[in-house]
């Protein structure tokens, strides 16, 4: 390992002759022979695993997926029955993990993000309330908060036909949160579109608006416009519908409550559960965040004059999500991977749903590797987003 | 740079190591060992749980001793490794386990696509419903919309769906991994219903808070010829499993009980003499002591001890023997000649 005293590229005229001692050469072949170790350890567990599954006979290969899975789901966001193929019940399981964490990564951000405001507030009780909750939620494992919420859903709450009836049409009971709907109606679709169609047209006025500020300094009255398209079309849009008013009431039939929507007690332990475990972990993100902007920049803005609402939006808020958005990324990340604790209260996440399908087929490696796909599609899909956003907020320097 | 080479070549030994050792019978691994490695319950009171001591107790456990006693004379060398309905397969398949006996289902599907092959059955079964007597309900007839507990990747999981399908009935399962989480949820009447093998449902009533208000509905859906299980490719470790439980049932049909067995070796029955070793042959052809046969009678007792005192009518789970009992007394229990 003594420095000899080799020539350096860039001297004149190198001699030739080590062609072993070119750090550049030694460069590749040193890749060269780890990628060649890698692919044959890889070669060789999987000969080895299939030459195994040979010598005992095991099914292999994704044939199954055709196949009718003939067992039931408890929940589903499409229609489902025991008669379907095994692909369709994984994609229920897909579905159902997806709706989770996605409404669990959109109220932790808004939960963590009012919490970690409040653990920065002046006021003394709020600041120690929030340093409480963060404490108390991080530091218990997240499967026991979720036996905890599950058990105190389940012990908690009156059978189906005692159910609690706190107002009409809504029901809760122990299998769950039951209330009435509007009966189906094409209106709602037609007010869906005009929902949209009034977020295209706020997106194009906020342009406008912005490009006239910039060349006349004028500031237009965005915000009340864009609510009162938001609110406003889908509104005109029912009247002109025909204005239907028809509820679908949820009513106990049999063993159980039928018609209007059900959320499961399974559901809202896991959402429960995973969004206040992992805001306590968002909160902390948002102080540190708000934190580290520095104490000046607040005092600047105040002093040329803008008001509290604008110094946070137009200058505290640009500068602290930039140091917000990677750690909170990993949070996002977190969330949806431990939505596959799902297993231990029942609800029939992706994970618990290829877990029977790999116990009825006896195919655990295709079906391990179809868990693995799907959480590597959701978590890369979600960094993609996440770091397209980040680039986006990044300091613009002009 | 040195210890990574040292590191890699350490996992590529490990490697070959364990390659190499899969290839071993498993009697040779076993008795290498010094143990054998049995999946079990973890948890289901009459089958496989541990008592207040933390010894494992049940039926289940009693073959799997008798099996520990045909290979070591002893009926602790044993790991007893808790596994859920989901895992027990893979952990047979992987080799982490040598033998499993819970209470698993013989099916065509798990005797060929997942490379396994069930030995004597233990304990025959069948699937019905465990319902709280308040909700009314005579007949799983009357199920239609019901929310039912099950227990994941088990047949029952399949049979409820096949029946309600057949019976033109909705279902809506419950689905949670663990015995004794699932127990509890049903008992806080998360579920209207629960579906298991019969067995089992006696079991989790048994340790309800209050037995009865619970009632099994007369139906019993399907069958469950539940026995150990072993890896597809090793015949001779078949053999043994296979006949450490036969042994339990012939014992019982020649009227050898743990307290007689003794006596019994001066019998002059020429059927007892080879049983018991006292005519050798036996032992040999399996590869086994010659004593292996009294030494299970003698340690673990016959198959109507193991059954009378596990889940028997003097125990909390009141099962009766039924298709249980000996193929003399109407039953389907009924064992090759042992010679």
């Amino acid at each position: 390992m003594a420095p000899n005293e080799t020539p350096l590229s860039g001297t004149e005229a190198p001699s030739k002759a080590s062609f072993w001692y070119d750090p550049k050469v030694r460069g590749v072949l040193y890749q060269i022979g780890a990628l060649l170790t890698v692919g044959l350890l890889a070669y060789y567990l999987m000969s080895n695993t299939l030459a195994n599954l040979e010598r005992q006979a095991i099914a292999t290969g994704f044939g199954f997926l055709e196949k009718q899975a003939s067992f039931e789901i408890g929940e589903s966001l499409i229609s489902y029955t025991a008669a379907d193929t095994y692909f369709k019940a994984l994609l229920v399981g897909a579905l159902n993990t997806l709706l989770v964490s996605f409404i669990g990564v959109v109220i932790t951000i808004i939960l963590g993000t009012f919490i970690g405001i409040a653990r920065l507030s002046t006021n003394w009780l709020v600041s120690r309330m929030a340093a409480i909750y963060i404490e108390v939620f991080q530091d218990i494992p997240v499967l026991l908060q979720l036996f905890f919420w599950y058990a105190f859903f389940y012990e908690m709450l009156p059978g189906p036909r005692q159910a609690l009836n706190p107002m009409a049409g809504v029901f809760l009971c122990n299998r769950g949160l039951i209330f009435g709907v509007p009966a189906a109606h094409p209106a709602w679709q037609y007010m869906a579109i005009a929902f949209l169609a009034g977020c295209v047209a706020v997106y194009f006025i906020r342009r406008w608006a912005r490009r006239r500020q910039d060349q006349t300094g004028q500031i237009l009255p965005t915000g009340r416009v864009g609510a009162a398209l938001l609110i406003g079309l889908p509104l005109i849009t029912w009247w002109l519908a025909g204005a239907p008013t028809a509820m679908n009431i949820p009513a106990l039939k049999g063993f159980n409550f039928k018609g209007g929507v059900s959320v499961s007690p399974e559901f809202a332990a896991l959402l429960l559960g995973l969004v206040l475990y992992t805001a306590a972990f968002v909160a902390e993100v948002v102080r540190a965040g708000i934190q580290s902007v520095s104490k000046g920049q607040t005092e600047a803005a105040m002093s040329i004059g803008l008001r509290p609402g604008q110094v946070l939006n137009l200058v505290i808020l640009p500068q602290a999500l930039r140091v917000i958005i990677p750690p909170l990324t990993s949070q996002m990340l977190n969330l949806t991977k431990n939505s596959s604790l799902a297993v231990a209260i029942g609800y029939p996440d992706f994970v618990s749903v290829a877990g029977t399908a790999i116990n009825q087929t006896g195919q655990a490696i295709e079906g391990v590797a179809l868990i693995m796909m799907v959480y590597l599609i959701f978590s890369l899909s979600t960094s993609a987003f996440m770091n397209w956003y980040n680039k986006k907020m990044k300091l613009v320097e002009r | 740079m040195k210890l990574a080479r040292i590191m890699f070549v350490a996992a590529l030994l490990t490697v070959f190591l364990c390659a190499g050792m899969a290839t071993a019978g498993t009697l040779e691994d076993v008795k290498a060992k010094g143990y054998i490695s049995v999946g079990v319950n973890e948890g289901l009171f009459g089958f496989s749980k541990p008592d207040e001591k933390g010894v494992w107790k049940g039926l289940d456990v009693d073959t799997a001793r008798a099996i520990s006693v045909a290979v070591f004379g002893a009926p602790d060398k044993i790991k007893f490794v808790p596994l859920t309905a989901k895992t027990r397969f893979t952990a047979l398949q992987s080799g982490e386990i040598d033998v499993l006996t819970r209470n698993a289902t013989r099916t065509l599907g798990r005797e060929t696509a997942l490379g396994l092959n069930f030995v004597q059955t233990n304990y025959y079964d069948g699937q019905g419903f465990l319902i709280p007597k308040s909700l009314g309900v005579k007949s799983a007839k009357e199920l239609d919309g019901a929310t039912v507990c099950v227990l994941p990747g088990t047949t029952t999981e399949l049979n409820a769906a096949d029946y309600f399908r057949a019976n033109g009935m909705t279902m809506k399962p419950v689905v949670i991994e663990s015995t004794p989480e699932l127990a509890k949820a049903f008992f806080a009447g998360r579920c209207d219903c629960l579906t298991s093998d019969a067995s089992q449902l006696a079991g989790t009533r048994a340790v309800a808070p209050n037995p009865d208000d619970y009632i099994i509905l007369p139906e019993i859906i399907s069958r469950e010829p539940l026995g150990p299980a072993v890896r597809h490719g090793d015949d001779k470790w078949y053999d043994i499993v296979d006949f450490a439980t036969k042994a339990l049932i012939e014992a019982e049909y020649l009227g050898i009980t743990s307290k007689n067995v003794d006596e019994m070796l001066k019998s002059t029955d020429p059927k007892i003499q080879r049983f018991l070793g006292v005519s050798a042959g036996n032992g040999k052809a399996l590869g086994l002591d010659e004593k292996w046969a009294y030494n299970i009678v003698k340690m673990v007792g016959n198959y109507g001890e193991v059954f009378e005192r596990n889940v028997g009518v003097n125990t909390p789970l009141k099962i009766e023997r039924g298709l249980n009992a000996l193929w003399t007394d109407g039953g389907l229990m009924y064992t090759p000649p042992f010679k």
